[in-house]
């Protein structure tokens, strides 16, 4: 569906995007992981051909955005960053003018305002302005109306950023459902456990170049132990006492409020460590995750 | 529900019949949705808001044309012919409607969707292109002078200001007009980027009402101030106005069309520029 080989975006003397390489299969739920600023939104701006290039080749289904702009987008349901709902206009009239925009009949569209409006759960709210919506509810509706053109690929930037957890989880709901539908789903995140929620195979960003390329379980047996030992001492004592538990699992990370220990049985360890006489303030035993996997790889946290 | 399009009319279909045209990256043939969302908005905005545009011109009308036309008498029009001070200064008046119509769509509210509304964004993220939009949200603009510029001639007619047939030509006159200050207005609006810089729009827009021989014939000005007049887009629409109004018809009429046709093109080609800048860098 999307394939890429050296794509690169500079702007002016800061390099946003530094040749990555990477593909996108038919009916996959792909992700982009990685922290603010990494590139992530640049490369989906790329895809969604609202973007040119600097460097290297894109095609999406087989198109040059650079040169088919409007056409690969009627294939694109595209979810910005940032609501940007019309807010002069009603819930239902954003789904429809949305696909008059493509050039949709209004028969159409008059059928599928009402398909859309059910699968966001809004049909409540129809008559509302869509500036009277909830923030969960703003974001549902502009997945629904990125779903106005019955798009094959549905790209979506950061799509539960500033939701509450409920919220989080019923959007979560209405993407798997679009997967199953064979929706193709394109995912920017921050959030680990979105990305090992509803991502089949991701690629990790920072600062512009891929980490590494996986499916999550597969990154996190590849990059970290099966299990993360999690404990604090108190910030001043941290770097301290993680010289005295250095030996313990397979690798010892120090981060300001915490240390982790990798290992593959935590519960032991942490055994160990009571056993030298140490007491944490807490401790957590936990499996590894994606937010593990890119501490590995970049030495830092994912969200700062 | 089937969420993947494969229809003959689907989005795709509709998108790959421009394939193989000319500008097919920033055109797609569809501007007139973008006043469709336009009329959709409309229809909850403030009506008196869009009255006051055109009561202005009116207002002026009647306190100048009938009251202050009392104490002048007559005039004589650029042709020589002696006329009635409200006759000669209601063309004005009309070509000024026209362009407070556009104006006031092609300005402010276009940079409210520019930079608060992100409706432009929101737009270029479907298969629409930038000449699209620009067309779209000029034709709004346009249509609103055009609606003005009839609203005043319905009441010009009983007040006996519409001496002959030739004064219809007005209306594709304001036609012309409104569509080159809307072309021209949002050029200039989108790359404005401050609500400082708008301002000065309304700045320059006053003195150019006023002394653009609305309200009396440029020959008081010397030479070099009616130089400076005669390049200003109003004193062509007030003339264009004034020789359909009051049937000075002749060949030297064309080089105001052709100011305004010269506007709306260059409008059209630097707005579609610069939205592709801000939107599709």
């Amino acid at each position: 569906m999307i394939f890429a080989r050296g794509l690169t975006k500079v702007y002016g003397d800061f390099i946003a995007v530094d040749g990555i390489d990477f593909e996108v299969r038919k009916g996959e739920a792909f992700g982009l992981l990685g922290p603010n600023g990494a590139g992530k939104s640049t490369t989906m701006k790329m895809i969604a051909s609202v973007s040119k290039r600097t460097g290297g080749d894109l095609t999406i289904l087989g198109l040059d955005p650079n040169k088919r702009g409007p056409e690969i987008r009627a294939h694109l349901g595209v979810v910005p960053q940032q609501d940007n709902l019309d807010r002069e206009l009603k819930v239902h009239e954003n789904l429809f003018v949305y696909g008059r925009f493509f050039g949709l009949s209004r028969k159409f569209l008059k059928n599928k305002v009402e398909e859309l409006l059910e699968f966001a759960q809004l049909t409540e709210k129809r008559n509302n302005k869509a500036e009277e919506l909830s923030g969960g509810m703003k974001r549902r509706l502009t997945i629904a109306r990125g779903l106005v053109n019955e798009p094959e690929i549905l790209m979506l930037d950061e799509p539960t950023t500033g939701l509450d957890p409920q919220a989080r989880h019923i959007l979560w709901d209405r993407l798997f459902r679009l997967k199953e539908q064979g929706v193709t789903l394109v995912i920017t995140t921050h959030y680990m456990d979105e990305a090992e929620q509803l991502c089949d195979r991701l690629i990790v960003m920072d600062k512009g170049k891929i980490m590494a390329e996986g499916s999550p379980a597969d990154l996190i047996k590849r990059y970290a132990s099966k299990e993360v030992l999690e404990v604090r001492f108190g910030s001043s004592r941290n770097i301290e006492i993680a010289e005295q538990i250095a030996h313990l699992g397979h690798r010892t990370e120090v981060l300001p409020d915490r240390i982790l220990i990798y290992s593959d049985n935590g519960d032991a360890d942490l055994q160990e460590i009571l056993k030298l006489g140490l007491e944490p303030v807490t401790s957590l035993v936990r499996r590894s995750s994606l937010e593990d996997v890119f501490l590995r790889l970049t030495g830092r946290t994912l969200v700062e | 529900m089937s969420l993947i399009g494969l229809a003959a009319d689907s989005a795709v279909s509709i998108a790959q019949r421009r394939g193989n045209k000319l500008g097919r990256s920033v055109y797609s043939g569809r501007s007139r949705v973008a006043m469709e969302r336009n009329l959709m908005a409309f229809r909850s905005s403030n009506w008196i808001i869009v009255l006051s545009g055109f009561v202005e011109p009116l207002f002026y009308l009647l306190a100048f044309g009938f009251g202050v036309g009392r104490l002048i008498g007559g005039v004589t029009d650029g042709s020589g012919h002696p006329v009635s001070y409200a006759a000669f200064i209601a063309p004005a008046l009309l070509a000024t409607s026209a362009m407070n119509g556009a104006i006031y769509d092609s300005t402010w509210n276009v940079f409210f969707k520019m930079h608060f509304a992100k409706l432009y964004e929101t737009m270029l993220a479907t298969s629409l292109g930038p000449l699209d939009v620009a067309i779209g949200e000029i034709g709004w603009a346009l249509l609103r002078g055009f609606v003005y510029a009839i609203g005043f001639m319905l009441v010009m007619a009983p007040l006996g200001l519409i001496p002959s047939w030739w004064a219809l030509m007005a209306i594709p006159g304001a036609v012309l007009i409104a569509f080159g200050f809307a072309s021209f207005g949002m050029a200039i609006t989108s790359y404005l980027k401050t609500f400082h810089q708008m301002n000065w729009i309304n700045f320059f827009m006053l003195p150019m009402f006023l002394f653009s021989g609305t309200f009396y014939p440029l020959s008081i000005y010397p030479q070099w101030i009616q130089s400076i007049i005669q390049a200003m887009p109003l004193w062509h629409a007030i003339q264009l106005e004034r020789a359909f109004m009051l049937g000075n018809l002749g060949w030297g009429l064309l080089v105001h069309v052709v100011y305004f046709l010269v506007m709306i093109v260059l409008g059209l080609f630097f707005t579609t520029r610069r939205l592709t800048a801000l939107f599709m860098k």
